[in-house]
């Protein structure tokens, strides 16, 4: 009984400096924002502000909320509109299965996968001849696009748990393909939407490759602006760290408060529902 | 009774056809935006990459550039060409980031999970802490470790907490290199790597009683053997000898990758962790199996295909890894640099459209070899079940 109590705390002891560990790049990146920049010095790197410097924060707002704003309207919009496509695939290839579905869904689900710079030049290129290139409205195409696969991977998954007999019935009972989705699919496939919407929100709002291609200055999404107000020789760190925060910010408050629908995304982009 | 049934088929069959019809066609806006935009596009990227566009400067940002077809000069050169030393030690650093990131995230994944299946009090909390960085950007990742890995900054000054001297690593700027090797062996080590395969498989054959195969192992394991030694030395890639090894400065990058993705495949063995039925464990535990005995003989072995599908998840990510780098090193610090990255420079800074186009294939086609037998027997094994 002793022996398994020791190893009772031995684990507590463990997880607790894991956590502890895990967080020391969360607890530097507080601390530094709040510091006031002269205050920033190797001895005291560590240490709690003696005075809290809110400046950066407003300073750093200042600079990124012009891309928050781009970000926030990139990240809504692409992601309403691949949830709402990933959901009607994803209906079709559960309920509907056709010759030739086999291929097609594995053909589609490649694209979540290729490095996007093997696609990057023609993109480029397109957006230049279609006079998207620069702005928010090709981004969101771009990102509508290429998130088409995971919506559809996960929507698809969770479809197949929704008993084909509930939809024959209906089908029976005389509802045409969208009265099947509008009365039986979509009611049942909220949750579905939570996960779907939150990951994508995630990923559109964290990506940087696109949005560092693909616009300009005005419509840059925050990501490309803080690692350019990182990049350089930044020497005062306060700026940065609360440019990391801000950006943080939208992310984190939906993983914590929907950390559980989050976690399902996760699991769910490995394939296997 | 058949006339009804008769009757109710040729009511509902153009009803039901016509729904078919419906669904195609609202698929078809996805299939076809993801036909132009994935296949179309590489098709065009796999062009791109055979012809000169943008090795003459004067014709590199022309509206209709003068484009010749040239086959496969770009990737000659970025084997074996004098300037492209740069995309080989790329290859290199791409190499070693996988191992050691995939690595990381296994190793410390499972321990967390293991510990995380203890039923310990404020599990909840614990999780949210680990996968926390999962949410985060890469960009903000690679901020916040850029910043604590300064020669003067965060991680340097940790040990002067517990009073000891502060460290004086450089982190990111450092340009050592460790296990150096020369260019000119890398047919030498791909034979002796198939050969240490081969013997893996012969092994396992020999073990299952598979006589057959494990003889056909054996016997090509020797014709490579053979090869390895006594043809490969003589295959000149390179006509000089040129030195590529392990840059230092990736430690720290290692490290933010895996504190960012560790969460990952704590989350994907813990799922597996709570998919493993009590009853298997108890039963184990009746036949006199103490705890670790069960997670070594019992529950590892069941969490192999969990394993299996992290190492392809991470590895396609490291092969891919752009922003972090970017991030934390900066664009064009050459020691950090990676085939991603540098496809980024040639195309977009250098406009060397053609070249960048040859890295992005190759990108490509290291991607396909790890994604492509997944979603194939992943999916495959879904239509078994």
């Amino acid at each position: 009984m002793t022996k398994q109590r020791f190893w009772r705390y031995s684990y507590y002891f463990l997880i607790s400096l894991a956590a502890l560990v895990f967080l020391i790049p969360v607890y530097l990146v507080i601390i530094t924002s709040l510091k006031d920049p002269g205050a920033i010095n190797l001895n005291t790197t560590w240490q709690l502000p003696k005075v809290w410097y809110w400046q950066s924060f407003a300073e750093a707002w200042g600079l990124l909320a012009p891309k928050f704003i781009n970000s926030l309207i990139l990240t809504v919009s692409a992601t309403l509109l691949s949830a709402f496509f990933g959901s009607m695939n994803g209906y079709i290839l559960s309920k509907w299965r056709f010759r030739g579905a086999n291929i097609i869904f594995p053909l589609m689900l490649f694209g979540m996968f290729i490095p996007y710079q093997s696609i990057l030049i023609p993109l480029f290129k397109f957006l230049r001849e279609t006079g998207l290139y620069g702005g928010l409205a090709g981004l969101i195409l771009v990102h509508v696009v290429y998130g088409l696969p995971i919506t559809t991977l996960i929507f698809r998954n969770f479809y197949a748990e929704i008993p084909d007999d509930m939809l024959e019935a209906a089908k029976v009972d005389g509802a045409s393909f969208f009265g099947v989705y509008s009365k039986i699919i979509f009611p049942l496939s909220i949750s579905g939407f939570v996960v779907v919407i939150i990951w994508q929100f995630t990923q559109v709002w964290n990506e940087f490759l696109f949005a560092v291609v693909l616009t300009k200055n005005d419509s840059q999404p925050i990501t490309v602006a803080l690692a350019q107000l990182a990049g350089g020789e930044a020497v005062k760190w306060n700026l940065p760290m609360a440019g990391a925060i801000l950006t943080a910010l939208p992310t984190l408050i939906v993983y914590i408060v929907l950390g559980r629908y989050f976690i399902r995304g996760l699991l769910a982009g490995s394939i296997k529902g | 009774m058949v006339l009804f049934l008769a009757n109710l088929i040729y009511e509902r069959t153009p009803m039901i056809k016509k729904d078919k019809l419906t669904a195609i066609l609202m698929l078809m806006p996805s299939v076809i935006l993801l036909a132009i935009f994935v296949y179309g596009f590489i098709g065009q990227t796999i062009y791109t990459s055979l012809t000169n566009w943008g090795m003459d400067p004067s014709q590199a940002l022309a509206i209709n550039p003068k484009v010749k077809f040239i086959g496969f000069g770009m990737y000659k050169e970025l084997f074996t060409g004098f300037i492209d030393i740069r995309f080989r030690q790329d290859l290199v650093n791409t190499f070693f980031f996988t191992i050691f990131f995939i690595a990381g995230c296994l190793i410390l994944g499972l321990g967390l999970a293991f510990l995380l299946d203890q039923n310990l009090k404020a599990e909840g909390l614990f999780r949210t802490i680990f996968l926390l960085p999962m949410s985060l950007s890469f960009i903000v990742t690679g901020t916040i470790w850029r910043w604590l890995l300064q020669p003067k900054g965060g991680i340097n000054m940790l040990p002067s907490l517990l009073g000891l001297e502060p460290m004086q690593f450089r982190w990111l700027t450092t340009r050592d290199q460790i296990w150096q090797f020369n260019w000119q062996d890398i047919p030498k080590f791909t034979g002796w790597l198939v050969v240490v395969v081969l013997l893996w498989i012969a092994f396992s054959a020999f073990r299952d009683n598979k006589k057959t195969r494990a003889l056909v192992a054996f016997i090509s394991l020797l014709a490579v053997a053979a090869w390895s030694a006594f043809i490969a030395p003589k295959i000149l890639i390179l006509p000089y000898p040129e030195t590529h090894g392990f840059n230092i400065a990736f430690v720290g990058i290692i490290i933010a990758a895996v504190w960012q993705m560790s969460g990952y495949t704590m989350a994907l063995y813990l799922a597996g962790l709570r998919g493993i039925p009590q009853a298997l464990r108890e039963a184990a535990s009746v036949d006199g199996a103490n705890e670790w005995q069960i997670y070594r003989h019992v529950v590892l072995p069941l969490l192999k295909p969990i394993t299996l599908s992290a190492m392809i998840i991470l590895g396609h990510i490291s092969l891919k890894i752009f922003d972090l780098i970017f991030a934390m090193a900066g664009a064009d610090n050459s020691t950090t640099d990676v085939p991603a990255l540098l496809m980024y420079l040639t195309t977009f800074r250098a406009n060397q459209f053609s070249k960048g186009a040859a890295i992005a294939v190759i990108l490509l086609i290291m991607v396909a070899f790890v994604i492509i037998p997944y979603l194939w027997t992943s999916l495959r094994s879904e239509v078994e079940r």
